[in-house]
């Protein structure tokens, strides 16, 4: 599979604020890539970045096999976007949005492409309506009827799900989908949704504060060999002076919000279950954190 | 690929509403002066020939003309107008920035110095049409209301006559030289609209440079005469009304096809065309620093 962006070594300082730090990724032709982080994390600056709307202050980006500097035109022709909420033209219609836009991705189209285009993303009965009408859940669809006109290799997409009602986010992840497994497209996708994430993404990167904490094949990710297990007693302080005194000691991490957390293989919960009731204590809840969501937690508050 | 996005944002322009508040506004305006002129003109032309009755004794039917009229319409509004293109030019970045779309623009295959230039293009096309508006109206309108004659210039101690057929061209020369000094309000618009992501403060930034200079400039003090009116773009701004000043030959006869300072109007000229560039590549360079963050 060859490389469509390669990012090495990304650095962003906004004074002594350091948004970006020594980030590298790498994200495959095909792939639906999941770029994951809370609020403020870096994604919005890493992807203004792959955007040359903001300038590194270190490091290197690679697209399409391309440097990002010197070739700047030839990659933004094949790359589509869209930046946080989409924002176009208000004053204009669906249909004028879209032929400016194609025509500064130096392409121009036909009324029938347009329509189509609209049609991809259920807007064709509203094309001649001004933006200034749309719902923001229609905006959003037009953002991305504006980042695909002009048939980019490329999709990157920020937050994409930002404002929508639940159909809108359904409707948004179908379409993206879509994208990747009937038309072939490269997606780029950022959010801080990760449930949504969990649902459209093969691959992803999880960053924190500016700087990469994982990377990889999503389901690896989420079913690693070994897992953090959360343990709930009716009696923590004694269960975790129990634990300490056996082989479980070694898994032990620390108590969060009153939980016990333990490192291990997922195949030895039955055992430690067994070892605990054999002990008399009264367990509440044994699970293993395998969502994206108690993943993403253990590690960023790590 | 440059046309392209000049067509672009000439399209913008013309499709937003508030364009076209500047046209309405000329046009009311000329219609309303014309109309003052047309009922009360005798008293207006009278306040010019009183203080100079000694010399003067051409009746007032034949001064009161289309270019005469003209003349003083463009006295009352060509002052007023930055302020109208600084609602176009001053937009031009900054509203994007606020609008959210600068960084869909910036994100597109082309240069951050092709953008600046469409936009400082498109704001110069704007700037034409509004002179162009302004000449139908002014010129046109009232040569059909006033008809025409000989026209007369009045200034501060004498006065300025051409015949009627001397006149056609001049007028065509000061709107082409009105044109470079609103264009040059239009660069130092878009120079303030970079450096903002909301369009009042650049509007309101432009208005108050002029109205600073023009001040500075009307205080005809040593001080400021010596050293920033001569540089100061307001002054070389009125370089339009140096097409109404005609040449006297030593019988004190004006001399046809003549202006009376030629050299200052090719200094106003080079002046304000070094401001233009001097803003543009402010703006060029300051534009392609610029982390696009909005």
């Amino acid at each position: 599979m060859s490389e469509i962006i390669r990012v090495k070594q990304l650095t962003k300082e906004f004074g002594d604020f350091r948004a970006v730090n020594d980030l590298s990724f790498t994200v495959g032709q095909g792939q639906v890539y999941g770029f994951l982080g809370q609020n403020g994390a870096g994604k919005s600056t890493t992807i203004r970045m792959l955007l040359t709307l903001i300038e590194p202050t270190a490091g290197e980006i690679e697209i399409f096999g391309m440097n990002l500097r010197k070739h700047r035109r030839e990659i933004l022709r094949q790359t589509g976007a869209i930046i946080e909420r989409p924002d176009l033209y208000k004053y204009l219609t669906a249909k004028e949005n879209l032929r400016i836009f194609s025509r500064l991705s130096g392409v121009r189209v036909t009324d029938r492409q347009i329509m189509d285009q609209l049609a991809l993303v259920g807007l064709a009965g509203r094309s001649d309506s001004k933006v200034k009408t749309y719902s923001q859940g229609m905006k959003q669809r037009l953002g991305l009827a504006a980042a695909l006109i002009h048939n980019p290799g490329l999709i990157i997409l920020d937050e994409p799900t930002n404002g929508l009602d639940p159909q809108g986010i359904a409707d948004m992840r179908n379409l993206i989908l879509h994208l990747s497994r009937d038309l072939g497209k490269t997606l780029l996708v950022s959010s801080h949704l990760l449930s949504e994430m969990e649902m459209i993404a093969d691959h992803m990167i999880i960053i924190h504060k500016g700087g990469k904490v994982a990377e990889g094949i999503v389901d690896e990710l989420l079913n690693p060999e070994k897992s953090m297990v959360e343990l709930v007693t009716a009696d923590l302080p004694g269960t975790l002076n129990l634990l300490q005194q056996t082989a479980w000691a070694a898994m032990l991490k620390e108590p969060v919000n009153g939980t016990l957390r333990l490192e291990m293989n997922k195949a030895a919960i039955p055992e430690l279950n067994r070892d605990l009731v054999v002990q008399g204590v009264s367990v509440l809840s044994l699970r293993p954190m395998n969502t994206l969501e108690d993943y993403f937690l253990s590690l960023t508050k790590a | 690929m440059f046309i392209d996005l000049l067509k672009i944002e000439l399209f913008k322009i013309f499709k937003r509403p508030r364009t076209f508040i500047a046209f309405g506004a000329i046009a009311v305006i000329i219609l309303l002066v014309q109309f003052a002129l047309k009922v009360n003109g005798k008293d207006f032309v009278q306040f010019y020939t009183d203080s100079q009755a000694d010399t003067f004794d051409i009746p007032y039917e034949k001064i009161l003309n289309g270019y005469f009229v003209c003349v003083a319409v463009l006295h009352m509004i060509l002052i007023h107008v930055p302020l109208l293109v600084a609602l176009i030019a001053g937009d031009m970045i900054s509203g994007e920035a606020g609008l959210g779309t600068l960084r869909l623009i910036a994100g597109k295959p082309v240069t951050r110095t092709q953008l600046i230039l469409a936009k400082f293009s498109a704001s110069t096309v704007y700037v034409i049409l509004l002179l162009v508006w302004m000449a139908v109206f002014a010129l046109l309108g009232s040569m059909l209301i006033f008809g025409t004659e000989d026209l007369v210039v009045f200034r501060e101690t004498d006065m300025h006559i051409m015949k009627s057929g001397d006149v056609l061209w001049r007028f065509f020369a000061a709107f082409v030289f009105a044109a470079l000094a609103l264009t040059t309000i239009a660069a130092m618009a878009l120079m303030f609209s970079v450096f903002s992501e909301n369009s009042l403060g650049p509007i309101v930034a432009t208005v108050c440079v002029v109205i600073v200079f023009t001040i500075v400039q009307q205080l005809r003090v040593p001080v400021f005469e010596e050293t920033v009116n001569p540089w100061s773009f307001t002054t070389h701004m009125l370089g339009w009304k140096g097409f109404f000043y005609v040449d006297k030959n030593a019988e004190g006869a004006t001399i046809a096809g003549s202006v009376e300072n030629p050299e200052s109007l090719v200094r106003s000229g080079l002046i304000l065309t070094g401001y233009i560039v001097l803003f543009l590549l402010i703006s060029i360079r300051s534009f392609n620093k610029k982390d696009i963050l909005s």
